[in-house]
């Protein structure tokens, strides 16, 4: 870990991911996925929540780009607007374990000690249950007083999920206190806020975010995994594993309900992790 | 290497509660009316509810009912579901064909991922290298709820090369197809540990020992730095169960596998609560026990592990 340079890693690290090409197209992907999200109307007119049955399971037209669902909704529009809350519950979870992982991970690194045998252990506590298993559990039977039950996944997802983020961060916090800019600082008479939040902080960030980016994207797809389960969203929420879930039965009469979630929802894990990959490959000296 | 073996054990009873009792805490919090979900949309006789309610213990409070279920978990007693099946002994029925399951998925990845991850170290920077390089970023990147129905789509439903559906006496052919689904989720990761491992081992000074011996280059690579370069993708098999275990509830559901997996979605669908938590307790307990007897095989290994 080489976090001693932190101040020029981070603008190195734009130069290198300037001239990234992957790290463009996954950017320009997810720009684009957010769009979707925030302002679904101007990818489709169409209202996901109008169906007619009269066209069950009809194939594509130029109306419906990719054609009619079993209850007769239109399926392009129903992808589409299944960005929201997809997005919604992957990046509020991952910010809420972000938020937990950092605050762990710089007090374990930090104080050391009782503070951080306790912390440590946990964190390998939480790392002792299988995320999907322990949300089954959670999140099933806490979604019906929120409705759609975008609240209830994004806190189990975020509950369980900031054990890596807390890891990561306890390392490169250990790591930066040590360092002799650190040492020096404390001897300019620097207080422990300074010191944590001005010298340390920045300097052990990098890796953090490289697992953060990764998280959402992994995040997104336990969603949909929760939600395929009937243990994620409910209620009029639209998401992709709610769709992949429904249009499963009906497969082999009408493919494309089942195909378009599918890809949208490969598509976007997909751009995250690419956008998490290229960030730690600018961020990790090693690699250079 | 005792002393280590004790540390880890001590470690792992921790965990061990720590981990039962968060999904204990979870269930609870959420417990909203056992009673009634089992009665349905019918009313319920306060006879009835009394009786339930004291042999459920469902008017104790947290602590007490929490020694409850540890004192199940402890004696293999895992109650009754709300169908009023034993839970223990849907487990035990369901547990052969997930296990034949996951074996055959454990091959199947070991096998693909080590020989791939082998000539990709070898050709590194080649075709075949940046090929699987791609192929690994679009595994890692779609989920097996995706993957499943999909592949049981094209696969068996239109290509019809295997059956769409099996039954609890499975054969290997009828599982061939969700193994491989199930193989995806933690083929990346193996093949990636495999490929940089026997990248770092290739320049190591033994193989240089061995080429200047006059052994073949296909018995350096396949004995000598194969050997040394499976370590650490060992300490996966641990964390690839957990996956697999995740993987295993959508691709025995899909698939219509009647294993461990199929029935806890159907719990989780049906609301019900004691069968879910008690199947996912013991699924925890097995993630642990592996866990643990992978360290302890890495250690064997590895003898630097033991003297951190």
């Amino acid at each position: 870990m080489s976090d001693t340079r932190s101040r020029s890693l981070a603008g190195d690290a734009w130069t290198d991911l300037r001239h990234n090409k992957i790290f463009w197209a996954s950017g320009v992907l997810v720009a684009l996925i957010l769009l979707m999200a925030v302002v679904p109307s101007l990818f489709t007119s169409a209202d996901p929540a109008v169906c007619t049955l009269a066209n069950q399971n009809q194939g594509p037209s130029s109306t419906a780009w990719f054609g009619y669902d079993f209850q007769g909704c239109d399926v392009f529009a129903r992808t589409v607007y299944g960005t929201r809350d997809s997005l919604e519950v992957g990046l509020l979870s991952t910010l809420l374990a972000g938020v937990l992982g950092l605050i762990v991970g710089m007090a374990a690194g930090w104080f050391g000690g009782v503070v951080d045998a306790v912390l440590s252990r946990l964190t390998d506590i939480m790392l002792g249950v299988p995320l999907l298993l322990a949300a089954v559990v959670f999140s099933g039977r806490l979604s019906s007083p929120f409705e759609d039950g975008v609240f209830a996944v994004t806190l189990t997802l975020g509950l369980l999920t900031w054990t890596a983020a807390a890891r990561v961060m306890r390392s490169a916090v250990i790591t930066a206190k040590s360092q002799d800019y650190v040492a020096a600082a404390r001897m300019l008479g620097a207080g422990p806020a300074r010191l944590v939040f001005r010298h340390v902080l920045p300097n052990s960030i990098a890796s953090f975010i490289v697992v953060i980016t990764i998280l959402l994207g992994t995040n997104i797809a336990a969603e949909a995994t929760l939600s395929y389960l009937g243990a994620g969203l409910g209620g009029d929420a639209i998401s992709w594993g709610l769709q992949i879930a429904e249009a499963r039965n009906y497969a082999r009469i009408a493919a494309s309900p089942l195909v378009w979630p599918s890809v949208f929802l490969a598509v976007t894990v997909l751009a995250f992790i690419m956008l998490g990959d290229a960030i730690r490959d600018a961020f990790d000296p090693k690699l250079r | 290497m005792f002393r280590y073996i004790v540390r880890r054990l001590l470690q792992m009873i921790l965990t061990f509660f720590g981990a039962t009792f968060v999904v204990f805490a979870l269930m609870f919090a959420n417990q909203d009316d056992p009673i009634q979900a089992l009665a349905g949309e019918k009313p319920v006789s306060d006879n009835v509810r009394a009786v339930l309610t004291e042999r459920y213990h469902l008017d104790e409070s947290f602590p007490v009912q929490y020694w409850y279920y540890m004192k199940g978990l402890l004696t293999g007693d895992l109650g009754r579901s709300m169908a009023g099946r034993d839970i223990g002994e849907m487990l035990s029925g369901a547990w052969p064909v997930t296990l034949k399951l996951s074996a055959l998925a454990i091959v199947v990845a070991a096998l693909i991922a080590i020989t791939a991850g082998v000539w990709s170290a070898i050709r590194r920077g080649g075709f075949f290298d940046n090929s699987t390089l791609l192929m690994t970023l679009l595994l890692l990147a779609v989920p097996i709820v995706v993957l499943a129905p999909v592949a049981q789509l094209v696969f068996a439903m239109e290509l019809r090369w295997f059956p769409a559906t099996t039954t609890a006496r499975a054969g290997l052919y009828d599982l061939l197809l969700p193994a491989v689904v199930l193989a995806c989720s933690v083929m990346a990761t193996q093949l990636r540990v495999t490929r940089t491992s026997v990248v770092e081992n290739l320049r190591a000074d033994y193989v240089r020992t061995a080429r200047a011996k006059g052994l073949t280059p296909r018995r350096v690579t396949w004995v000598h730095v194969l050997r040394n370069s499976l370590i650490p993708v060992i300490t996966l098999i641990g964390v690839d169960l957990g996956m697999l275990m995740s993987g295993a509830i959508i691709v025995e559901e899909v698939f219509n596998i009647p294993g461990v997996g199929f029935n806890l979605a159907r719990g989780i669908r049906a609301e019900d609560g004691p069968l879910v938590v008690g199947f996912v307790s013991v699924l925890v307990v097995v993630f642990l026990v592996v866990n643990l007897v992978v360290d302890l095989l890495y250690a064997a290994l590895d003898p630097r592990i033991r003297y951190e």
